[in-house]
């Protein structure tokens, strides 16, 4: 910070007063604002004002095409009343507690098993992480053909090594739809919990497994007292990532049921969009998507400061 | 633990080559071959098949003849001795779907361009002209990137129909920087703090600005920083849907995952040939380009969580 330091003496000892115009060129606070513009432009047109303006409509009759006027909670008490918005706040409660459970499971699983060493393991970590970069709606639909009802693969594979007699009708029934859109959730999930979650594992200091050995603990023992411990700070951050994405997801279920059979994989995002934009009630979709801000704002302070403590227990020597 | 004493000949080794510092087989001579194979190669590739089955899946009913696709009893379903590329012709030649590409490609390269450069900016100013507040305005950043798209898509759906940007890309184009703005900024903050300090204030010493600071030294030493971010906001944009879904009306403008899913589902039982093979071009320029980058790609994903 060479400037600030040398920018007071300068403006006494020069003959020429520092004009406004140069305050705006070189003052740090100045340049600092003309550095933020861009990205704060963006920011507070296109996300702020949005995310104010969404809360207002919920509390307005607004349709497609329509200005709205004020009518104070009414969306509120009409969906407070609406047994399908319920049914959406439980499947999405169940969706994310599912699919982030076997994700974390999963993928820390995945994580442990690829830091071993072997051979292929570039390729083998570079494989892995493919599910993640396909965009999830393409995957969707491969998703959406191996669980078809009459020419599933699954059914087919199942019906030949003699399980089933006849074909599952996986997204046409709730129970099977359900379990099917978790799965897609979960597939397309575990590579970034397992890859970041990876980097963190290569943080961990092999001496101390060596050490661990020698005092004679088990794999258990080790992962236990030395692997989780160290990786919590790590694991808080991937799992409040992967908590609310899966708790806004909105393109896998739309691309394999739309919500259905009988709104059985309706999460609150797509019963949002259904209500807004395929019905026009503006005012309604967007009283369904204030009503996930709390969720959201309960699941971030659960998973941060529930494990954001043990970070600061185990002292500073890791982050 | 039991099998240590097989090993023991490895000690006298060991003892002549001191302080090896390449520790990387670490105390994987523990564990013998069957151990192994049971713990580590079976389940990794249980998960491994798991995990790429759907692409091969796609894949092979991209080049499957509709008979056989549709004619699991005669055919084994999973391989085909004689591929068509009719699905593939059909969706190059007979479709929108080259628009629909070039779409994607313009949307994805203009709004990933803008948020990098608002970005280096921001990320810029935030590390190193620590202006008032500075701490702050990070945090903020932070905070955005937690607000999901779909908590948005209403309101920005007026908000776009009101500045008349409604069925044009240049409302993704616009939209698309609220989600990359906040995780690229993270991404290169981290970049930006680990070039040397002294490096800036040499150049300020000789007179540099802070522009021709941030132009000549602090960019050519950031580039992988640059590459990573460039290449996970482009994937980004590619994955967007329910922005695109909601902004965009007329088929020749949608983008690929928007397209697939509304315009070739037309519930013709022969559809899945094209669909698939719609799927699987839609995610090869992303698999390409991930293939050339994997490193960018982890260091991006890790770098952002780790701040």
């Amino acid at each position: 910070m060479a400037d600030i330091a040398l920018a007071p003496r300068r403006a006494k000892t020069e003959i020429r007063e520092a004009t406004a115009w140069d305050k705006l060129r070189h003052n740090k606070n100045w340049l600092g604002f003309w550095f933020m513009v861009p990205a704060m432009a963006f920011l507070i047109f296109f996300l702020a004002y949005p995310l104010g303006l969404g809360i207002w409509l919920s509390f307005t009759d607004a349709r497609i095409g329509r200005v709205g006027h004020y009518i104070g909670t009414e969306n509120y008490e009409w969906l407070w009343d609406d047994s399908i918005f319920w049914l959406s706040v439980f499947n999405t409660l169940l969706y994310t507690s599912i699919a982030s459970a076997i994700k974390f499971a999963v993928g820390l699983y995945l994580a442990l098993l690829l830091n071993e060493r072997m051979p292929f393991k570039a390729l083998l970590r570079a494989a892995v992480l493919i599910p993640f970069i396909v965009p999830t709606v393409l995957s969707a639909l491969a998703f959406w053909w191996i669980f078809d009802s009459q020419f599933s693969i699954i059914s087919w594979s199942l019906k030949h090594l003699g399980l089933i007699t006849q074909n599952i009708n996986f997204l046409g029934d709730s129970t099977w739809a359900r379990i099917c859109v978790i799965f897609a959730n979960i597939w397309r999930g575990v590579p970034f919990v397992a890859i970041t979650l990876l980097a963190g594992l290569q943080t961990v200091q092999p001496s101390l497994y060596e050490a661990a050995t020698l005092d004679g603990a088990s794999r258990w023992q080790m992962f236990r007292f030395i692997t989780y411990p160290l990786l919590t700070p790590i694991i808080a951050v991937v799992m409040t990532f992967s908590v609310l994405f899966t708790f806004t997801d909105f393109q896998l279920i739309w691309a394999m049921t739309r919500g259905g059979p009988v709104n059985a994989t309706h999460l609150m995002a797509t019963l949002s969009y259904q209500r807004a934009i395929i019905a026009g009630q503006l005012g309604e979709g967007a009283a369904i998507s204030s009503a996930m801000i709390p969720f959201l704002l309960a699941a971030i302070m659960v998973s941060w400061f529930g494990l954001q403590r043990r970070k600061w227990q185990q002292g500073e020597s890791n982050d | 633990m039991t099998d240590l004493p097989a090993q023991k000949a490895d000690l006298k080794s060991i003892l002549s080559t001191p302080a090896r510092v390449d520790n990387s087989e670490g105390m994987s001579y523990l564990q013998s071959v069957p151990r192994r194979i049971v713990t580590l190669y079976i389940p990794l590739s249980i998960i491994v098949i798991i995990l790429l089955f759907p692409f091969y899946w796609m894949g092979l009913t991209a080049i499957k003849p509709d008979d056989q696709l549709l004619d699991l009893d005669r055919y084994n379903p999973f391989w085909t001795w004689n591929p068509t590329f009719k699905h593939i012709h059909k969706l190059l030649f007979e479709s929108y779907y080259p628009h629909w590409l070039w779409n994607t490609m313009y949307v994805a390269i203009g709004a990933t361009v803008l948020s990098i450069i608002a970005s280096v900016l921001a990320a810029y100013a935030i590390v190193r002209l620590r202006y008032k507040g500075a701490n702050v305005v990070g945090g903020l950043i932070f905070l955005a990137y937690l607000v999901p798209p779909s908590i948005l898509f209403i309101p920005l759906a007026t908000v776009v129909f009101q500045y008349g940007l409604f069925d044009s890309p240049l409302a993704l184009i616009l939209t698309y920087p609220t989600i990359l703005i906040p995780f690229s900024t993270w991404l290169l903050m981290g970049y930006f703090k680990t070039i040397p300090f002294e490096l800036e204030e040499c150049a300020l010493i000789d007179g540099a600005s802070r522009w021709q600071i941030l132009i000549k030294i602090v960019l050519p030493l950031a580039i992988p920083g640059l590459i990573s971010a460039f290449i996970f906001c482009f994937t980004l944009c590619w994955n967007e849907f329910i922005y695109a879904l909601t902004f965009l009306q007329s088929t020749p403008n949608k983008t690929v995952p928007v397209a697939i899913v509304n315009e070739f589902v037309d519930g013709d039982i022969y559809r899945w040939g094209s669909l698939m093979a719609g799927a699987l071009c839609g995610s090869l320029p992303l698999v390409i380009l991930y293939a050339f980058f994997v490193e960018h790609y982890v260091s991006a994903m890790t770098g952002a969580v780790k701040e």
